[in-house]
């Protein structure tokens, strides 16, 4: 356990040192959510309306920059083996990998998420409905992307391979975060969506890092 | 580092501690690289593991770290299906790859400091001659002031078994000499190591298994 907490601390002293990574993820975010307003015209009413699903396809996209290089790294130097090697399960290293790449990438993009949407003129009443909905979506975002990057660690062209892997599988995310804001936009109850937003978090929880450590144990070899 | 304890916890287990390797077999992707290969390794002993390039020498530490699944054979530690639990026997391994797993933004003590399974960091990298870089970030090491810093990392897995593949790669001979004092110190305190080299490694009285 304390293995795993140390882990989880190196992994944040890493990011920290590589911060442009962090930031680059961020940026991303601002920049492709900016991008549909040039695109499609400032109308505020028409903003409104799409907005939320704006933030949600921005984060799923930003989610998505720093995966290949989470396992990427520690496959090449060999550090990988060192942590198969420290007695920790294969899947609780995962999901070590996992935490990090939220507190890093999903942590700070519900952070900025706040901004872009009153950016894009999201009703201050929508606001928490929609973070609330982030919440429970960038940790199932984190997990699906761990099991995806550990899935594609060590085949050729893995960069290219992994969202179209992860990508699919997080459309459920995606249409339970968006209903939901839709919901809440209409005064309509929000409730079951996120409640199913949890449920897949739920079942993700102890899927994808078994996935992720059986993904790693074959990439060892 | 800590000898004293490791020879305490280690008398108790000194005499029935053994590794027997029962013809094992293994694959390299597609093709069967290693056949047949048996050894047994008491408390204290050394084996270094010889052969040409390709001859399978990195295959069979990695098989018998556990990383690599057997295609046949048996591994046994002290009599037990060694493999059986894979968690269990990472922590009777020290093993040092043919890749160094130093990053480079983190601090030569940094570095260690996760290994660091109750060793003492201090004494790790003053074994290895890198006590005056400690805090020097680890990308400005050389390709052997890299190679000590992973092996400093055995130190501190307090492990009995060590698995090292080509440990004398890059290193000057007073660093050679050091890893022949650390290797001695480590099998008088009852460990044992395996190595794969090309070179003569200053383990005495060390075992040689040809791999063809």
């Amino acid at each position: 356990m304390k293995l795993f907490f140390q882990l989880i601390t190196r992994e944040l002293r890493l990011s920290l040192r590589h911060g442009a990574d962090t930031l680059a993820a961020l940026l991303f975010f601002f920049l492709a959510g900016m991008l549909f307003p040039l695109a499609i015209g400032p109308g505020p009413a028409e903003l409104a309306r799409i907005a939320p699903g704006i933030v949600w396809v921005a984060a799923l996209l930003a989610a998505l920059l720093p995966l290949d290089r989470l396992f990427g790294a520690d496959f090449e130097d060999g550090a990988l083996d060192q942590w198969l090697l420290s007695g920790l399960p294969a899947a609780a290293i995962a999901l070590a990998k996992a935490t990090a790449h939220w507190l890093t990438t999903g942590f700070p993009l519900l952070l900025a998420a706040a901004p872009l949407a009153l950016m894009l003129r999201v009703r201050a009443e929508i606001l928490p409905v929609l973070l609330g909905g982030l919440l429970p979506g960038t940790l199932a975002l984190s997990l699906l992307g761990t099991a995806g990057a550990a899935i594609v660690l060590g085949a050729r062209r893995g960069g290219v391979l992994l969202p179209l892997l992860v990508l699919p599988l997080a459309i459920p995310v995606l249409i339970f975060g968006t209903t939901a804001a839709a919901a809440a936009a209409t005064h309509l109850p929000v409730r079951p969506h996120l409640l199913l937003l949890f449920a897949v978090l739920a079942v993700l929880l102890p899927l994808a890092p078994l996935a992720a450590g059986a993904a790693l144990r074959a990439a060892a070899e | 580092m800590g000898d004293t304890e490791m020879a305490g916890h280690e008398a108790g287990q000194k005499d029935r501690m053994r590794l027997e390797a029962r013809s094992l077999a293994a694959f390299r992707g597609e093709r069967l690289v290693l056949e047949g290969v048996s050894f047994r390794l008491e408390a204290g002993g050394a084996l270094l593991l010889r052969g040409a390039n390709g001859a399978g020498k990195s295959t069979l530490l990695r098989a018998l770290a556990g990383l690599i699944p057997l295609a046949a054979g048996t591994l046994l530690w002290e009599g037990e299906d060694a493999l059986a639990d894979l968690s269990q026997h990472a922590r009777r391994l020290g093993y040092l790859g043919h890749q160094d797993a130093v990053k480079p933004a983190l601090s030569v003590a940094e570095n260690l400091g996760l290994a660091a399974r109750g060793g003492d960091v201090g004494v790790a990298l003053a074994a290895l001659n890198l006590a005056p870089l400690a805090d020097l970030p680890a990308r400005f090491l050389s390709a052997g002031q890299r190679r000590r810093l992973a092996i400093a990392r055995l130190l501190l897995a307090r492990a009995p078994l060590w698995l090292l593949d080509e440990p004398g790669n890059g290193l000057d001979d007073a660093s050679l000499i050091a890893l022949g004092a650390i290797s001695d110190r480590h099998r008088a305190a009852g460990g044992m190591v395996i190595a794969a080299t090309h070179h003569d490694l200053p383990f005495p009285s060390a075992s040689q298994l040809f791999l063809s």
